[in-house]
């Protein structure tokens, strides 16, 4: 019987490389990518929070968002759907601020998909509708999803929502020019891929007067995201779980340098 | 079909069951028509916790899918002959438990009609589509070795010689099956109380205590409805192997217990806060959760003691605290404690509504249906040798 021991852990044994050895593949492949020069788009965002408090209860970059791309607005919390929204401090960042960080402490930040580099949720989806663009861009396919919501368990940021119910009744108003959603599919902020294809910056970033919202290339120098970055200390949503989100929040440096 | 001519002659009593079920199904299937048209938003599922009943009893069902290797693999490769009536008994229990498993995922898709999507595109770095393979391919050699081991049965000639690769290969395969279930889960960045190695290792050891636990059982209703008799011997071993894996599914939760609590690091901590002591004022879980623990202990005692294991009118109630208690863990805590506290640190409560309750009796009760369809068949066979000859 000793052979057929061999054989099956020799099956056994087999299996469990072929999948540890797609991942590591990967992994020792991006660490040999870290080398090139950076060509091309890689869309990004700067956040100033402390900009973004100025008016309190201010919601236009919300408003602004679900108003253009349909999202509804439910009444039962338990169904929400929601692309860009406000969170406490601590709760966006898993902060401590008893004694450190108090200009922020208790304090609405925005959240949203942070269209991260290593996106889990790309990563998880069973049927790639889902899918990292060149320029970055986290993109949905609302008529490929099954909706198995294995994204949204995925999302480190609680980013995705699910459509519970059929959202087309709770739109106050339909914008025309973007799909509505039907019952049974995720969706999540796409950076505003459409506007972005007619050369226009995202919704949120339009709507906030107190230019709290930065968009642009990452890649290039002269880019607004890439001047605050360089002059402003920034943190980002959970950098130590390896997803490389694309949201940078600015905690400190010369807040008032750029417009 | 194949052999089922067996399934439609049967007593009152059987017949009685039979249309139990039936009842039992339809109610699920009539809910499920509700679902279908409103959408996930009838069952008690939210932003916060995505997955909740439907998703924790297909990880459960898994492992009692898995556990058909326990009696195999002893005697396919130890060439252990107490189990050999039992085999093809474990391989019934893995087809069924594999559909309940197919089912659960079904009920659980926003866009059922879409679910072919899967095949369409496939995505090998999804664990979704390799839990797919895993268990349609399972599914596939179970039924293939079962039904040439009951038709050779019911020629009474020897399994023929090929199958016998298909055989060693459903072992291997049995222990793939629950591990993917437990890669869908672990290698979630975000998701702390999933983010541990020893998960697969844990499915396993609970999956190998609550599946011949249930085994134990089954094997004693079919004693006492039928002249068919699995052996006092082989329900003694299967209680052994229930033994075994209960203290090393415990020995691998204190484990993360004390990886969890010793490093102290906060998102890990709170899952076992949620579960064991509340969190935020939400301690809807915890009754459930003190009473699995205190199942589990009690059902150790009654194991381990060789006295009280092979006393065979208290194993029945242990087998029942060894299930209650692991499909507590895997078919609440697990999902449910997963997801809460969410990643922003909410807390929000999940109970299962109506309806969704009424799919999972559902597909529990097309599990019933098939084991008992299936075991009566097998039953048929091994009675009624003689019934071939007579007509």
């Amino acid at each position: 019987m000793s052979t057929d021991r061999r054989t099956f852990l020799g099956v056994a044994g087999l299996g469990a490389l072929a999948i540890a050895g797609k991942a590591s593949v990967d992994a020792l492949a991006s660490g040999a990518e870290t080398g090139k020069p950076k060509a091309g788009t890689r869309w990004a965002m700067v956040i100033d929070p402390l900009k973004c408090l100025k008016e309190e209860g201010c919601k236009a970059c919300t408003d602004a968002c679900h108003k253009v791309h349909n999202v509804p607005l439910l009444a039962n919390k338990k169904h929400e759907v929601k692309w860009i929204w406000k969170e406490p401090y601590e709760r966006a960042f898993a902060a401590e601020t008893e004694y450190t960080q108090e200009a922020l402490k208790e304090k609405p930040v925005l959240v949203f998909c942070n269209h991260c580099d290593n996106p889990p949720c790309v990563r998880v989806c069973p049927t790639q509708a889902t899918w990292k663009r060149e320029d970055g861009v986290v993109m949905m396919d609302w008529h490929r999803c099954i909706g198995c919501r294995y994204c949204v368990a995925a999302c480190p940021y609680g980013s995705r929502s699910f459509n519970w119910v059929d959202p087309r009744p709770s739109l106050a108003e339909v914008t025309p020019e973007y799909p509505t959603r039907t019952k049974g599919v995720v969706e999540k902020c796409t950076f505003c891929e459409e506007r972005l294809a007619e050369g226009k910056l995202p919704a949120c970033v339009e709507a906030c007067e107190e230019k709290a919202i930065l968009f642009g290339n990452l890649h290039d120098e002269a880019s607004p995201v890439r001047a605050r970055l360089k002059d402003s200390f920034t943190i980002r949503r959970k950098p130590e779980l390896g997803t490389e989100p694309e949201i940078y929040y600015v905690v400190g440096g010369k807040p008032d340098v750029h417009v | 079909m194949f052999m089922f001519e067996k399934a439609v002659v049967g007593s009152r009593r059987y017949w009685a069951w039979v249309f139990a079920l039936l009842a039992v199904i339809g109610a699920g299937f009539v809910s499920y028509l509700y679902q279908l048209n409103v959408g996930l938003g009838v069952t008690g599922l939210s932003r916060d916790i995505t997955w909740g009943f439907y998703i924790a009893q297909f990880t459960f069902f898994v492992g009692v899918a898995a556990s058909a290797v326990m009696v195999v693999l002893p005697y396919y490769l130890h060439d252990y002959k107490a189990f050999g009536k039992l085999t093809i008994l474990g391989e019934f229990l893995a087809i069924s438990a594999v559909t309940m498993c197919m089912l659960f995922i079904f009920v659980d898709m926003g866009q059922p009609t879409r679910v072919l999507n899967v095949l369409l595109h496939p995505t090998p770095n999804s664990m979704m589509f390799w839990d797919m393979v895993s268990l349609s391919g399972y599914l596939f050699l179970n039924a293939l070795i079962s039904l040439v081991a009951l038709s050779a049965e019911r020629k009474a000639v020897a399994p023929p010689k090929w199958i016998k690769p298909f055989i060693l290969l459903s072992i291997p395969w049995a222990v793939s099956i629950h591990t993917v279930t437990a890669f869908l889960y672990n290698g979630l960045p975000g998701r702390s109380f999933w983010l541990t190695a020893i998960l697969a290792p844990r499915f396993l050891a609970s999956a190998f205590a609550a599946g011949p636990a249930l085994l134990i059982l089954l094997c004693m209703i079919v004693r006492k409805v039928s002249s068919f008799d699995p052996g006092d011997e082989a329900i003694r071993k299967l209680s052994v192997i229930v033994t075994y894996a209960m203290l090393v599914n415990v020995f691998f939760v204190l484990m993360e217990v004390f990886t969890v609590f010793y490093s102290g690091i906060p998102e890990h901590v709170h899952h076992f806060q949620f579960l064991f002591a509340g969190l935020h004022g939400e301690a809807y879980l915890v009754p459930w959760m003190w009473t699995s623990m205190a199942l589990a202990a009690a059902a150790i005692v009654l194991l381990v003691v060789p006295k009280l294991r092979n006393n065979l009118r208290i194993l029945p109630v242990t087998c029942v605290m060894v299930f209650v208690s692991l499909w507590i863990d895997k078919g609440l805590g697990l999902i449910i404690g997963g997801f809460t506290p969410t990643p922003l640190g909410e807390v929000t409560r999940y109970t299962p509504t109506l309806p969704e309750l009424l799919i999972v009796a559902a597909i529990w009760a097309i599990g019933f249906l098939m084991i008992t369809v299936f075991y009566k068949i097998a039953l048929a066979i091994r009675e009624g040798m003689g019934y071939e000859i007579a007509h």
